[in-house]
């Protein structure tokens, strides 16, 4: 079942955006659209499916759109033309058509966000701002008490509680940041790079945190980065944006066993492709002698097996050649 | 070429702009039909003032004293202030200007009711409509910059003589301040505090008051600092218009040249306006 749908998505921020779609729709790029128009295309025909319970990352270089895209999902976006449509409950609500009251019901109860900049109230107390959501929603202070609580132990943060935030380093108030997310237990999450602000250090114990607040709690989670190795860690699939358009969709495997285009093949050149193809990948047609290697074996296992042999068949067919790794290793 | 200049400025000259006569018709016209409107006004100021006055006139000066450096301490958490603000005090009744002193707190007592009243909310509204704004700024830039002398004309037509008149005219010289000041703590709230608390769910309104408001609260704090400076600055051309207060004896001095009488009353002022100073400082710890 998906969470997030987007449905030939575009975003243009201007006035005379139906001209400018059309020029979009023509194939012309964002400063050539910008020159013409005077709009900036945002998005354009982004489509994408998030299944509940998964984490995909967006990821794209910067003014690639990715934020923009991830605004539209709780409305901080206005959509120009196509739909993105969010799960409530048991039904799907498109977002641009939704009315008020709709889209605060949204926002109260099934889509939360972090923000980059943390975004966090600097007058108020580390519980104060965790609880904001619920107090948006008219929960009395008695009964926010107990899920501030236990979203402040969740992040490690008991003991800060009544601690003014602008005390807190950033990596504690991107944790803030992120207990105030998972306080209204919303079944999605929108994440604009929350960790690019924090030291690497940080980031990466961030991320490991993310991971297990997320096995635990089953959230949806649309996850921007402009990092590879934080997308591959984090992100079931990887979209990738270039210019407003999502250039390909897949897993880090699959984008990296056949980029669709020069651009993505850039963008994953240095990522080292003994870490994340596996066997299967790289099968050709074929048949060679021995037993099979499993489809999903790592390439880095994959190479010890035909230290022995130059070729070695794959379970489910084709076989992998030590020259065909060879290349592919060459051209990384 | 010279007759030709000479008779531009002729007809220049016999051509004035009716600035004069156009303030005057307004005036006349307010006075016969918004007699009213005014009456009323005067009677709620009035009323104001007297509750205010009687507040403060009361009490004996010791109690008055104790209430403000209580009122002191409880806003700046500081014994320095406390203390300055009790020397102060005693210093106006070793004087011998109590009376005055209340007469005249109470004025701005008043106009920092009204003005923030009507100031707070003014700029709020300007602040979420920025066209609206650009506006109103020369309204707020020629309320401020008219030499307050000329709101007291106006005054005493439509509200005769006494506290009355001089506080309107202290608020319409004033209240520019709080309005400005709220209006750029408004506007100047980041917009990633008010997306912050738009994605969770905020209505517009629980963005005023969560976010907005306590965002520009310096700003707000200072205007009601301004407010009350500027309303303290009118308290000698209030006695122009039979304002009783600190005022009065300044004029007198004037009138008479009386240098001891005016250094006298107008060292008063002077404590008075420090000491409200340092009672309403924000000190916002970040
Ligand atoms: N509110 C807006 N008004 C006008 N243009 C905008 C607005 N928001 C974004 N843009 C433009 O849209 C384009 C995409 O911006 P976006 O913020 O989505 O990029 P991004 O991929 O998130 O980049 P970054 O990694 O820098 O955050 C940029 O050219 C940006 O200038
Ligand atoms: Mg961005």
């Amino acid at each position: 079942m998906n969470a997030i749908e987007f449905d030939n998505c575009s975003i243009l921020f201007g006035k005379d955006s139906k001209h400018a779609l059309s020029l979009a729709d023509e194939g012309m790029e964002r400063p050539a659209i910008k020159e013409a128009t005077g709009c900036v295309l945002g998005a354009h025909n982004a489509s994408l499916s998030v299944a509940e319970g998964e984490i995909v990352v967006l990821m794209g270089l910067s003014g690639s759109g990715k934020s923009t895209l991830l605004r539209a999902v709780n409305g901080l976006n206005d959509v120009t033309r196509g739909d993105v449509r969010v799960r409530m409950g048991s039904r799907m609500v498109s977002v641009p058509d939704a009315d008020r009251a709709c889209l605060r019901a949204l926002r109260l109860g099934h889509v939360s966000m972090v923000f980059q900049q943390f975004g966090l109230l600097p007058w108020r107390s580390v519980a104060e701002n965790i609880g904001l959501g619920l107090e948006l929603a008219g929960a009395t202070p008695a009964s926010r008490r107990a899920r501030v609580d236990a979203q402040l132990a969740a992040v490690g943060l008991d003991g800060w509680a009544d601690r003014p935030v602008a005390e807190l380093s950033g990596g504690m108030q991107q944790r803030v940041g992120l207990a105030r997310a998972f306080a209204t237990e919303a079944p999605i999450l929108l994440m604009d790079e929350p960790f690019s602000a924090l030291d690497p250090l940080i980031r990466s114990r961030l991320q490991d945190e993310l991971l297990d607040l997320q096995r635990e709690s089953r959230r949806t989670i649309l996850f921007v980065s402009h990092d590879l190795d934080e997308a591959f860690k984090l992100g079931n699939r990887i979209a990738l944006m270039d210019g407003g358009r999502i250039v390909q969709t897949g897993t880090a495997r699959e984008i990296l066993a056949r980029p669709a285009n020069d651009y993505v093949a850039d963008f994953v050149s240095h990522l080292n492709p003994l870490d994340v193809l596996t066997a299967s990948d790289l099968a050709e047609a074929g048949k060679a002698d021995g037993s099979p290697l499993p489809a999903d074996m790592p390439l880095k296992q994959v190479l010890s097996a035909l230290a022995d042999n130059t070729a070695c068949p794959v379970a489910g067919g084709g076989v992998i050649t030590r020259d065909a790794v060879l290349r592919r290793l060459a051209a990384a | 070429m010279a007759r030709l200049t000479t008779r531009l400025a002729d007809w220049f000259a016999g051509e004035k702009i009716p600035v004069g006569d156009t303030a005057d018709r307004v005036f006349d016209w307010l006075t016969v039909n918004a007699s009213g409107l005014f009456d009323a006004i005067a009677a709620g100021m009035q009323a104001m003032i007297d509750a205010i006055l009687w507040a403060l006139i009361t009490p004996p000066p010791l109690a008055v004293i104790a209430v403000f450096m209580l009122i002191a301490l409880l806003l700046q958490r500081h014994w320095l202030t406390v203390i300055g603000v009790m020397l102060g005090f005693l210093y106006i009744l070793n004087q011998g200007y109590w009376e005055e002193t209340m007469q005249s707190l109470t004025l701005v007592l008043a106009s920092c009711l009204v003005c923030m009243a009507i100031g707070v909310p003014t700029g709020i509204a300007l602040a979420h409509r920025p066209r609206l704004y650009s506006w109103t700024r020369p309204l707020l830039d020629l309320m401020q910059t008219l030499p307050s002398f000329v709101y007291l004309i106006p005054a005493i037509v439509f509200f005769g003589i006494g506290l009355v008149p001089g506080l309107i005219a202290t608020v319409i010289f004033v209240l520019p301040a709080p309005i400005r000041l709220t209006q750029l703590g408004i506007s100047s709230t980041p917009v990633a505090l008010r997306e912050a608390a738009t994605a969770f769910g905020a209505t517009p309104r629980q963005l005023l008051w969560k976010v907005e408001l306590p965002s520009a609260l310096p700003q707000i704090m200072a205007g009601l600092n301004q407010t009350i400076m500027l309303s303290l600055s009118m308290v000698v051309i209030a006695a122009l218009v039979g304002a009783s207060g600190l005022g009065v004896p300044v004029v007198r001095a004037l009138n008479s040249v009386n240098t001891g009488l005016g250094f006298e009353s107008g060292m008063v002022i002077v404590v008075v306006a420090v000491m409200l100073d340092r009672m309403l400082r924000v000190r916002r710890k970040s």
